[in-house]
């Protein structure tokens, strides 16, 4: 038990050479769960606390968990819980420290979830180079005889929308690795067609904090409505790039500072990640890693990526290389997502190399409004949002690039359009 | 009872048939697929609208009673 007060809470006793903590270590640092064994009923004593926590997911979407827990306990069946270790973001590396580093608290987590929702099944999702490090801890836990049901560890396939949920659910039980027309939600009719709630590593590691130390200490750092701490994937013309953990309701020049400061004059920072939003260099130092503070300026902290853009570098370019991106991470099932967001990487593109038509800026304009919503999954609205930032931060950029300007930074055919400064 | 059109974008194919027969609620997005402008369906329009559902090739066009 800590007092609460300060960070770090998830990545507390990490080492610095990157070795997982072992089950000995993790009980010395977080003591045991209280009661880790599921039962076959939800547990709403449990859910009642961690609705009194307030957390809301760290996948994306920043959902309140409680919500989920209740809804996937309400139903009939042997629910499933998944853990959701895929971080597909390029610019976001949270989760896979946590996995890597410090496996039992994303288990102890998993475990509480589990007995919240009363679930029969646990199964942890992981990319490949986590897959190694959790089974060894499951293995650990299984010879202490921890937890009930043992975690199933499976490696899922290293993309973009691999992790959106009904994606993973496809992929745990057919194997195909894309999203599906919803509802039925996983919720209803998830893994192996039961009950399945679906949490983000970081939120599962959250839930074991929670379980251990309680809601109101949860409480004590972080907004009312928005509390407990953020982790942050500094990255970008920062000195000190890595991996943060901040109360929420940080505002990101304090990040900086911690980070020792820009290491170049900043112009823009990217929040989010790819499918983030950017903001100007005032705006950004002002805003807060809470999702009201970020709502406040058309932004979301969502996975809580942070990536500084130095003034050496164009936004513009930057921003047709993501959309390049994340059209060919699209699934390629949906029509609006598949053509819309390659016309929207083309006209990026030429808008970059300074050779778009005129209207491009409509054109895009009209494209965004189209695609909005009309995918299987929200991986096309990301896109689009992270497109309007772009055009409203980067705006006189724009108006340069588009009258066949392109600023210094953007080389015409050069080779920065895909190579990014960022990654 | 209202009735509610919506796409399955995954099964879509976007020949733009449904637009053809219900442009009073469906127009097609510059790729040719189908944007549903007004979802809610009643009255004279709803046998148009079974019928663009029965002649979808690929059911895609799904017309779904809201509780
Ligand atoms: C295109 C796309 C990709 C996603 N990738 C991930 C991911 O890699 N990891 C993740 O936890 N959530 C991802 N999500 C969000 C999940 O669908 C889901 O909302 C989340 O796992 C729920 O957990 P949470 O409530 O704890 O955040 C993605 C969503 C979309 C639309
Ligand atoms: S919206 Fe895009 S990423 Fe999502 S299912 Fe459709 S094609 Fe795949
Ligand atoms: S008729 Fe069916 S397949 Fe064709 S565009 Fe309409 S919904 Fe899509």
């Amino acid at each position: 038990m800590s007092s609460g007060d300060e960070v770090p809470r998830l990545l507390r006793g990490l080492t610095s050479d990157g070795r997982p903590l072992s089950l000995t270590e993790h009980l010395a640092l977080h003591g045991p769960v209280p009661a880790a064994r599921a039962r076959r009923d939800p547990d709403r004593n449990l859910v009642a606390e961690i609705e009194r926590s307030g957390l809301r997911g760290r996948g994306g979407a920043a959902f309140p968990v409680a919500l989920k827990l209740a809804a996937v306990g309400a139903r009939r069946g042997r629910r499933v819980v998944v853990v959701n270790g895929c971080e597909g973001e390029p610019v976001s590396s949270k989760d896979r420290v946590l996995l890597n580093q410090s496996p039992h608290l994303v288990l102890d987590g998993a475990t509480v979830a589990a007995r919240a929702v009363g679930a029969a099944q646990i199964v942890v999702a992981t990319k490949l180079d986590s897959a190694a490090v959790v089974e060894h801890a499951v293995a650990e836990r299984v010879r202490a005889r921890l937890d009930e049901p043992t975690p199933r560890v499976v490696v899922v396939p290293d993309r973009y929308v691999a992790g959106q949920e009904s994606a993973l659910v496809n992929f745990l039980n057919s194997g195909r690795s894309a999203p599906t027309l919803v509802p039925p939600r996983p919720f209803e009719r998830g893994v192996g067609g039961q009950p399945t709630l679906i949490q983000n590593a970081e939120t599962v590691a959250n839930l074991a904090l929670i379980a251990g130390n309680g809601a109101e200490w949860f409480r004590r750092l972080g907004p009312a409505a928005d509390p407990g701490t953020v982790l942050v994937t500094l990255t970008g013309a920062v000195e000190r790039a890595g991996l943060y953990e901040v109360a929420r309701g940080t505002s990101i020049s304090v990040l900086l500072q911690r980070a020792g400061g820009p290491s170049a004059p900043v112009q823009a920072f990217l929040v989010g990640g790819y499918a983030g939003s950017w903001l100007t260099a005032a705006a950004g130092r002002e805003a807060c890693l809470d999702e009201a503070s970020m709502a406040a300026r058309g932004a979301v902290v969502a996975v809580g990526a942070v990536t500084v853009l130095p003034d050496t570098a164009c936004g513009v370019a930057e921003t047709a290389r993501i959309l390049r991106y994340l059209a060919e991470e699209s699934a390629g099932q949906c029509g609006p997502c598949v053509h819309g967001l390659a016309s929207i990487a083309g006209s990026a593109d030429e808008l970059a190399r300074g050779i778009a038509e005129r209207d491009v800026v409509t054109r895009l304009e009209r494209w965004a409004g189209q695609i909005a919503g009309r995918g299987a999954c929200h991986h096309p609205d990301g896109a689009v949002r992270m497109l309007a930032s772009a055009l409203r931060c980067f705006s006189d950029d724009v108006a340069a690039h588009r009258s066949g300007r392109p600023c210094p930074a953007a080389p015409p055919a050069g080779s920065r359009h895909r190579r990014g400064v960022l990654r | 009872m209202t009735w509610r059109l919506r796409v399955d974008p995954i099964a879509c194919d976007g020949r733009g048939l449904c637009a053809e027969l219900l442009p009073e609620c469906i127009s097609l997005d510059d790729w040719g697929y189908p944007i549903i402008e007004s979802p809610e369906v009643s009255g004279r329009l709803m046998t148009h609208a079974r019928r663009a559902v029965a002649m979808c090739p690929t059911l895609a066009l799904l017309l779904e009673d809201t509780p």
